[in-house]
This record gives structure tokens, sequence and C-alpha cells, in this order.
């Protein structure tokens, strides 16, 4: 089931004038943002199939920005994003790809600044609803609907018993669990849904463990 | 979890309630949440659509100018008491209007499934309020009804236009307004979801073509027509009359329908209306752009 809550159907609230190209482009620049974990000073926005061809149109792409810049679907600064942007000193791109993705709306987003880079790739699925499918190139299979939660962390012995240990004690149950790398003992991802939402103070429990360098929330 | 319109039916007539409290039991149980947050979440989300009834009334203007001001047109137009189709219908239109009209401004506005289909179910509401005088608690359940009916249809078919065309957005939306307004007035809920099945039956196939890649025409007109749809449908349902494909079949009949529909009418503005002649010199006057692209 793609969609679980009565919310995703009567919901969300937000600022016109669509909820896949507006709203879900949004919560797709958000997700990266709060990936980041900061403001970047560059940003390079690709867009595929219908966000490439109607984004104008539709705000897609003060969406995006305004997620960036860390601002809710219904926020009412989100028409004013690229302006503000601009203001803030920060270097916008989009680039109109004409490649076939799996979903027609589909944006790749590039966060730079002078300590890293962070790549996302969000799909819009209707209503609102986002998934993220690639993370620094990581492939993501989240289905975007139970909350999740984000961890990087160095690839060492005991880096995920202690994150499941602290799921373990507050009988936080796993529904689904992904653990990817690149090169053996360097960055690595593991990406967790769990069957309700995790309090604050659990996330930052598990950023107190040992070799885990970043813990964030992606599905409320 | 109930997984189509049969097991909704199935469990609300069972069980002596109305879908509204299927809905909200379910999403007590997915999300683990009480009773209380629910309801105030969906109060909060009727407050967003009340006040862009509301706004749209009064009049608004979209960024491109290409929309705005019907809703009153037809406030007006009603108060000359020379209407031929009826005042609750025409109320039901241009709040939905209304609705859209303030979406393709940039306003704050409640996605009911989507932003392109946001002004059905509070425009069909928020007509109906006069006739049958709801409580708060009544129009807060007729907001989970419509929920009810959507769940099932993103979860089986899809609520995306660029996924599955209008049919997708305004004719579940549709759908999901005819379904609550027939549990408010009273009706079963198997007459829910024939209300549901006559709607969406009246709205397969249509195209997803918005001008300029705008969500504005022919959108908001697309929303007067699927609340028009939804306050008939809800009617002949109520007076007995049913669908002789069944609700669930006639989601699956859209699903498919969109999936074959061409991708130049789900939501690209590379065809349909976007491509005519009219549509090509619009999109070239908002945005300064050559015309003859894409096809």
């Amino acid at each position: 089931m793609k969609y679980k809550s009565v919310f995703d159907i009567i919901g969300p609230v937000m600022i016109g004038p669509s909820s896949s190209h507006t709203a879900g482009a949004a919560r797709i620049g958000r997700v990266a943002r709060i990936l980041f974990n900061r403001e970047p000073k560059k940003v390079v926005v690709s867009l595929y199939g219908s966000f490439a061809e109607t984004y104008k149109g539709h705000g897609t792409d003060v969406a995006l920005i305004g997620g960036i810049l860390d601002f809710d679907t219904f926020d009412e600064r989100i028409p004013q994003s690229l302006k503000m942007a601009e203001e803030r000193g920060m270097d916008v791109t989009f680039i109109e790809e004409t490649a076939i993705t799996d979903h027609p709306n589909t944006a790749r987003l590039k966060l730079i600044d002078e300590q890293s880079e962070l790549e996302v790739v969000g799909i819009s699925i209707g209503g609102g609803k986002i998934q993220i499918t690639e993370l620094n190139g990581f492939e993501l299979k989240l289905s975007g609907v139970d909350p999740a939660i984000l961890i990087v962390h160095n690839d060492r012995y005991g880096a995920i018993a202690g994150v499941t240990n602290v799921l373990m004690k507050h009988r936080i149950n796993i529904g689904h669990m992904e653990v990817s790398r690149k090169e053996k003992g360097q960055v690595a991802l593991m990406a967790i849904e769990v069957d309700h939402n995790i309090e604050e103070s659990v996330l930052d429990e598990l950023r107190t463990l040992p070799n885990i360098i970043q813990v964030t929330r992606m599905v409320d | 979890m109930f997984r189509n319109v049969a097991e909704v039916v199935e469990l609300a007539e069972s069980k002596g309630v109305k879908i509204a409290e299927i809905m909200i039991q379910q999403e007590m149980e997915v999300t683990g949440r009480s009773r209380e947050e629910i309801i105030t979440q969906m109060d909060r989300n009727l407050t967003v659509m009340e006040e862009a009834v509301e706004r749209g009334l009064n009049g608004v203007k979209s960024v491109s100018g290409l929309t705005g001001g019907d809703a009153v047109l037809i406030q007006n137009y009603i108060k000359s008491g020379k209407s031929l189709s009826g005042n609750l219908i025409l109320d039901a239109v241009s709040k939905a209007v209304a609705t859209n009209e303030v979406n393709a401004a940039m306003g704050t506005i409640c996605a009911t499934p989507t932003a392109g289909s946001a002004g059905v179910v509070p425009g069909t509401l928020f007509a109906v309020k006069h006739k049958l005088n709801p409580t708060r608690e009544e129009m807060i359940e007729f907001l989970f009804t419509s929920g009810a009916f959507g769940f099932v249809v993103a979860n089986n078919a899809s609520i995306s236009g660029a996924a599955g065309g209008c049919q997708a957005e305004v004719g579940s939306a549709s759908g999901m307004a005819a379904a609550a307004i027939v549990e408010l007035a009273g009706g079963t809920p198997s007459q829910a979801a024939e209300a549901m099945a006559i709607t969406l039956k009246n709205m397969l196939g249509l195209v997803c073509d918005p001008v300029a890649g705008l969500v504005e025409v022919p959108c908001v007109k697309r929303n007067a027509m699927g609340a028009a749809n939804a306050m008939i449908a809800a009617d002949m349902a109520l007076a007995g009359v049913t669908s002789r494909i069944p609700c669930d079949e006639v989601i699956d009949a859209m699903y498919r329908i969109g999936q074959t529909m061409p991708v130049a009418l789900k939501e690209t503005a590379k065809g349909g209306l976007a491509a005519t002649p009219t549509g090509r010199a619009l999109e070239a006057k908002i945005f300064g752009i050559p015309l003859a692209q894409g096809e």
C-alpha cells in the first residue's frame, strides 16, 4: 500500500498550485536540506519527465528551493523562495533533462558548499507524497509511507547493533531496513523504516552512539 | 486495513457505522495516534478549506492572469435568481471554483486528494451545508468519508495527473465527494459506493492537459464540473440508482485507462488543450517563449 494515512488524501495543507509539483517538490527539497543539515551555497537541480516539462507553471522551482530553505508545504514564503535564495547568495541552477526515468515526477538535487556535497533523487508520487530513491549514490527502496530514519555511519563492526539496541530499548519495531556502503570501511548508510513515529529524544540517543555520523528523520 | 471499496462498505454495514468511522478507526490503528489528535487535524484541514472558499468568493487573480474572479460571477448570477440548473448545484460549482482560483493564485489550500482537484470536496460540502445543516462533527466526518474512498483509489489506481490523467485527479475527487454527500444526506454505505461509481464512470478518460503547464486552464472549470457531477450522482444514488459495474471495477478501469493514456496527455502540457493554437499563444505570452515547441 503506497498510501496509509487519510491525511495523505485529505491533505497536505499547502501553497498552490500542485500537490505533486509544488507540495511534493517542497518536501523533496526539505528532505535534501535536512540531510545536508545546513543551508547550501550552491544548488543544482535536474528535472525529469513532467517536472522538466511543466516546472515553471507549477512552481516546482520555487517549491524545491523553498524546501531547501527549510520551508514547509504551507509556508507562504514559497512563491518568493528563488528571490530569497538569491538575496542569501545561494547559486541556483536548473537543468531540464530529457532522459526517461521510472517515475514522471523525478528531481535530482545537488547541495554543495565548501565542506561537502550531497546528492538526492526524489520522486513525487501524487497528493504531495514523495519517495527518496537515491542518496549520494546509495540506492534506497524506502516506501516513503512508514516513518523512516536515515543514519550515516562509519562502516565498523557494532554500528548497526548499537542502533538496533536503542530501538529495541524503546520498543520500536523495524519494518524494513537497508544497509549500503560504497567501499569497505568507509562511510555507510542505514535506512530504517519503523512502525511508529520516533521521538526526537530517541534520535538524540542514536546520535551519541559510536561511529554514528548523522541521524535524520525522513518521513513523519 | 481495507483494500477496496467492497471491504469498506462491508465493514461499515456489518458494524452498523458510517464509513467515516471506519476511516477514523483505521487511522488510529495505522498511526497509533489518538482519536482526538486525528479529529483535531481534520478539523484544521476543514478550517483551511473554509478560509480558501471564503477568499475565493471575495475574488482572487492568479499570477499569470489566466484565472480568477469566476466564483464571484457565479455567486452574483445565483443572487439574480435566474439560474436554470438550481442554486444548490451552482453554489457547489462556485465554491469549487473559488478554492481552485485560490490554489492557482498560490494561496493556501488543503489538497483533496491533490491541489489541482482541491475544489470539488469542499465545494460540494459547503454547498450542501445550507440544505442539510450538518454539525461541525458531521462536516469533519464528510472529509473522513471522502478520504476513505480516495484512499482506495490512491492505493489501487492513482491520484496523480502525471500518472493517470485528470480522471485520476478531478475524477477521484468527484467520486470521493459524491460518496460523502450520500453519507451526509443519510444514505447507506452501499449507496455511497454507487455514487462514487456513477461519478467516476462519467470522468473516465479525462486527460490532464494544462495550458502552459499551469494548474489553471482547464483545471478550475474541471473542478466546477466535477462538483456538479458529484451532486447529480449523489442524488441518483440516493434515488436508488445503482451502477451495473461495481465501484472497484470502475476504479480498476480508471487505472488501466491511465496507464494506456499517451504521455502528451498526462500533465506534460504537450497535448490536448495545451497544444491548441490559443493554448500555445497563452503559454508564449506568459513565459515569453517562442511558439510551436513540444509535441
